[in-house]
């Protein structure tokens, strides 16, 4: 409790140094600016020794007497404001929620502080970057969309969450899942396997793989959300569980696994505390086709977005791997992706029967 | 219909005129009678033709006279009568004074309210020359009658039916005769007269005739008893004297309501439009027909001579000209040319070349006189007037003048200062699907029926007023708070009916419409960018205002309220003035970018006051100390209020009109500039702040 106080302390002042900025700047007759680091692929750099998207130095200035500027730097001092007030009140809320608290018609005016969540949303991340807090210790929360099965026991607001006793239906891991917010009383498995897909969790679960394999199965359903990357980077990092990463055969799944492994560019900021730079990528991969005998026919034709996004991953300096250059080429030379759903052509089971069985045994993964 | 229909000879030969300027309702022309089912001699025929009066020929088709609802016929009334009362005044060079009363006539004992009377006594009355006693009989009671139609000379009326048939209208659904009193001078007597129409012979009954005590030295007062409807909105009595009055702002407009109340239109204009003056036909504009009947009628002796002196524009030599290439004699005798030798000559005049008609036959409003009026009557923030140079069609000189009046009522110019509607998501400011008006004359006299039907409604179809930056939807009327207004001054109006009501789709004359109209549109346009450029200056002005208020109050809060807010408040507008610097000066906004510098005959209406011609408001100004009651285009009354309130207020107040207003007492002080000014409009000292409200009573207004 101590810390949780000494840190809100921390957040509430540096929230209260953009007024600060505000009233030093009129005081001296200059132009109020709050310099924000630029969230952009121009600004982030990939430190190979740490295995991290790490944010540059460059800054932008966001200046009140600037046409262009003015609404924005309003709206960042009103952000700050409503973050400010949760900090006092020791609430949580979601990006939605700051929208709605935030909103209002200008006196005098017919212009709105905020028209659309789309405003808010990135001055929220502006105010996270540049006082370099995260989006937890500002209080801010997603939307619980995570699952978590498997031999973990969570302390949650004082009540005991014996992941090994939910059902097939799991545990849904919450949005801030901070030491102080979420205490992990007790792990026991031998690793963690994060899935893509919700679909395949459910088969996971519903086959009680994580039992005979004695893991823990996370999804964060699509891209995950922070609560799961940070939930997976606490047992990674607290209980030394290697993470395996199983996603769809296609450039959108190569890019969660890289968020899971390396961080995001929009807040590669928040690497340190997300990436999980050991993370392995266990499958699909598009040489299991061949490998597991997959159909032809279960192949998705690659569209024109497909194979665009797929050449900018092989830029991308963490891509650059000679095994992951010939992974996404092999992709691109097949023409073809796979969703894991495709699986089920085999056998509804074949997931957790045959290809991870197999996988584990071997050791068949990316890195 | 199938009765075959003659006419007397002089009855027949004015019919044929008629017919040679515009087309005679189909039922007048004998057509082939379509065999009938049972056989009948041509002698039992014989025995059934029968002549027909056009007043009986009026009578079963009164509605090609304006006479087809009893609301229309109220109208037509009124205006028959308002019309021959400003010709007879300009003809004699008075400036008119017009007195309209409308009565509710009880059918049973007791008054029915205005919205349900059946029954109406119309009361015009004019200073105008008066009527000579004899004349008053068959002016008011003989249908085709009258003194402007054998003559090329603009005037509201042409056909000699106007009056007479208002009279017989009355006369059918009431049975009442009209009266009239009339005098022509001081020293001469006021005569009183009822009047009835025989409709069989198209001649005047006399019931009453004698001299009466009359208060007005001079005039003309006509009153008819008609069976009509009252009811106020689009093509009313009210909305029709309320548009004369915008095309004729030198007439003093009283107008006594059947509900009793009264409405002035004052004189705005004080000048009588230039007397136009008579001319001869136009060889271009005759038809074969006319041609042939004005070689049997002429008094010349010699082709020659008939072409010179029954024609403009002819000199002796051309004549001459024309006769040889047709291969006709000089001097050979009018009456003698028949047939093919006629249609030769008639053709070889088509083929030469003559000099357009003389244009001093016509009267045109003008700019200034329309702006008066537009500005007078109607609430905008942009006008302007174009006047076209004269141009022929058929032989008929005649001019067009269109206006254009843009902005908001000022109840809308309102609207946003009331407390700002929070909008919600996905949500805009209200689109506005107003659409244009088309206000349209004819020889000054509004039209309000038929509309689609006319050329100028048309033009305005076909006009793009996209590329002025005017929404318009396909083969629909521009949007927006806009009155287009579009005048056609001819020595002959082509009307589509008797009924006067639209204008025939001449391609001469849709072309100077069109020309007019783009003139109009392409000064709206410049106007309307100049007026986004200086709001966007403005918005850039206002944007640090506005957001400074949120930003203090952010902080305020963030510092736990602890804050000094106005030492803050008041150290971030200074910086934002000195950011903005020059942005702020007044001249960004108002006076270099929205000055109508550019834009001739237009009056602006901006925050700051009006520029432009605002001479003309100056003397609206003088002349509406009477506080009149003002009406907008539905006819609908708004009240005068005398407003100080909101020129308290500092800038939420002083908006719009009333800021015009006041720069309109401000440019009293200038003198009077002439109207045809090419140079650039002047600029009145603009009045500060303390000047405007120094001034605050102010006669007319509105919140
Ligand atoms: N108030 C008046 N004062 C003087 N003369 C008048 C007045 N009213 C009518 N007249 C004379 O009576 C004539 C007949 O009027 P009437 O309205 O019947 O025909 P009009 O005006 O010539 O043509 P239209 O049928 O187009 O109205 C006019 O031409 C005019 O000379
Ligand atoms: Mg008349």
């Amino acid at each position: 409790m101590a810390a949780k106080q000494r840190k809100t302390t921390t957040v509430e002042k540096k929230l209260i140094g953009v007024a600060d900025v505000v009233i030093t700047a009129a005081e001296r007759s200059k132009d109020p600016t709050i310099e924000i680091p630029i969230r952009a692929l121009s600004n982030v750099s990939f430190n190979a020794r740490k295995g991290l998207i790490e944010m540059g130095s460059k800054k932008q200035a966001r200046s009140f007497f600037n046409v262009g500027m003015a609404k924005k730097f309003m709206q960042t001092v009103l952000v700050a404001d409503a973050l400010s007030e949760l900090q006092r009140a020791e609430l949580t809320t979601s990006l939605r929620e700051i929208y709605y608290r935030t909103k209002h018609t200008i006196q005098d005016s017919h212009e709105n502080t905020f028209d659309t969540q789309d405003e808010s949303d990135p001055v929220i991340e502006d105010l996270e970057v540049s006082l370099s807090a995260l989006r937890e210790e500002l209080h801010v929360r997603a939307e619980n969309s995570g699952s978590i099965v498997g031999p973990v026991v969570f302390g949650d607001d004082g009540d005991r969450v014996d992941c090994a006793k939910l059902g097939k239906g799991g545990y849904s891991v919450p949005s801030i899942v901070e030491p102080e917010y979420l205490e992990i009383r007790r792990c026991t498995a031998d690793f963690v396997l994060l899935v893509e897909k919700g679909t395949q969790w459910n088969r996971l679960s519903e086959d009680k793989f994580w039992r005979r394999y004695n893991c823990v199965l996370l999804t964060g359903n699509g891209q995950p959300p922070r609560g799961v990357r940070r939930l997976a980077r606490r047992l990674h990092e607290e209980y030394r569980l290697p993470v395996y990463v199983l996603v769809d055969n296609d450039p959108w799944g190569y890019y969660i696994y890289s968020v899971i492994k390396q961080g995001s560019i929009n807040l590669a900021f928040e690497s340190q505390r997300m990436a999980i730079p050991k993370a392995k990528f266990i499958g699909l991969s598009s040489a299991d086709p061949e490998r597991y005998e997959l159909p032809r026919n279960v192949g998705i034709k690659l569209n024109d977005k497909d194979i665009a996004r797929a050449k900018e991953l092989m830029n991308y300096e963490w891509f650059k791997k000679p095994a992951w250059q010939a992974e996404i080429k092999r992709m691109l030379t097949s023409g073809l992706k796979y969703e894991l759903d495709a699986l089920a052509n085999k056998d509804f089971q074949y997931l957790t029967k045959k290809y991870l069985p197999r996988k584990l045994k071997e050791k068949d993964w990316l890195d | 219909m199938s009765k075959k229909h003659s006419m007397s000879p002089s009855t027949a030969a004015t019919t044929a005129a008629t017919t040679a300027a515009k087309p005679v309702p189909e039922s007048s022309v004998p057509k082939k009678a379509a065999k009938p089912a049972q056989q009948v001699t041509a002698v039992e025929m014989g025995a059934r033709q029968r002549e027909i009066s056009v007043s009986e020929f009026f009578t079963k088709n009164r509605h090609l006279l304006g006479f087809d609802n009893p609301r229309k016929a109220l109208l037509t009334c009124v205006k028959e009568a308002v019309d021959n009362a400003l010709d007879a005044c300009e003809e004699a060079g008075i400036l008119p004074d017009v007195t309209v009363r409308l009565e509710i006539v009880s059918t049973n004992g007791t008054l029915p309210p205005a919205s349900q009377a059946t029954r109406f006594r119309i009361t015009v009355t004019d200073n105008g020359p008066g009527i000579v006693r004899q004349q008053i009989p068959r002016i008011f009671a003989k249908l085709l009658y009258g003194s402007k139609f054998h003559r090329l000379r603009m005037s509201r009326g042409q056909q000699g039916i106007g009056i007479s048939a208002a009279g017989m209208y009355g006369q059918l659904t009431t049975g009442k005769p009209v009266t009239i009193i009339s005098r022509t001078g001081p020293r001469a007597a006021a005569h009183f007269f009822e009047v009835q129409i025989d409709t069989k012979k198209n001649e005047p009954l006399v019931h009453e005739n004698k001299q009466i005590e009359w208060e007005q030295p001079q005039g003309t007062q006509v009153a008819i008893e008609v069976e009509g409807k009252y009811q106020k909105g689009r093509a009313s009595v009210d909305e029709w004297l309320e548009q004369t009055s915008i095309a004729n702002p030198h007439v003093k407009l009283t107008y006594c309501t059947p509900e009793g109340e009264t409405k002035e239109y004052p004189r705005t204009y004080h000048e009588l439009p230039p007397s136009p003056r008579e001319i001869k036909p136009h060889p271009y504009g005759i038809e074969f027909g006319m041609f042939l009947k004005m070689l049997q009628d002429t008094k010349s002796h010699a082709v020659s001579g008939f072409l010179a002196s029954d024609f403009c524009r002819v000199p002796p030599q051309l004549a001459d000209e024309i006769c040889k290439a047709a291969k006709v004699p000089p001097h050979a005798k009018p009456r003698e040319l028949k047939g093919p030798i006629a249609e030769t000559l008639y053709r070889r005049i088509q083929d030469t070349k003559i000099m357009a008609p003389p244009t001093n036959c016509l009267s045109p409003i003008g700019e200034k006189a329309i702006l008066s009026g537009l500005y007078k009557q109607i609430k905008g923030e942009f006008y302007t007037a174009v006047s076209r140079p004269p141009a022929v069609y058929r032989g008929n000189p005649f001019v067009i003048e269109a206006g254009l009046a843009y902005g908001a009522a000022p109840q809308d110019q309102n609207k946003p200062r009331q407390p700002a509607m929070p909008k919600a998501e996905g949500e805009r400011d209200e689109e506005d699907s107003e659409l244009a008006r088309v206000i349209r004359y004819a020889n000054r006299v509004p039209l309000l029926y038929q509309q689609s039907a006319c050329s100028t409604f048309k033009a305005v179809l076909s006009t793009t007023w996209k590329n002025y930056g005017v929404t318009q939807s396909r083969g629909a009327l521009p949007g927006g708070p806009m009155v287009i207004f579009v005048h056609m001054a001819s020595v002959w109006v082509p009307f589509t009916s008797e009924s006067k009501e639209a204008i025939a789709d001449y391609d001469e004359i849709q072309k100077e419409i069109t020309l007019a109209l783009r003139e109009c549109g392409r000064r709206l346009g410049l106007f309307l960018r100049r007026r986004e450029r200086a709001a966007s200056e403005f918005r850039r002005r206002n944007i640090f205002e506005l957001y400074i208020e949120e930003v203090v109050e952010a902080c305020n809060r963030l510092k736990g309220g602890k804050l000094p807010k106005e030492k803050l408040k008041a150290q971030l507008q200074k910086i934002a003035t000195s950011r903005t610097g020059g942005l702020k000066t007044d001249e960004a906004l108002g006076k270099t970018n929205a000055g109508p510098e550019g834009l001739p005959h237009s009056i602006i209406v901006t925050e700051e006051g009006i520029e432009g011609e605002v001479d003309l408001a100056a003397r609206v100004q003088a002349d509406t100390a009477a506080a009149p009651v003002e009406t907008n285009l539905l006819g609908d009354e708004q009240p005068v209020e005398t407003q100080t309130k909101a020129q308290e207020k500092k800038s939420a107040g002083v908006k719009g009109r009333d800021a015009k207003l006041l720069k309109g007492e401000a440019a009293q002080l200038a003198p009077f500039k002439g109207p045809d000014r090419p140079d650039k409009p002047k600029k009145p000292s603009r009045p500060n702040k303390s000047d405007k409200r120094v001034s605050g009573s102010r006669p007319r207004g509105k919140k």
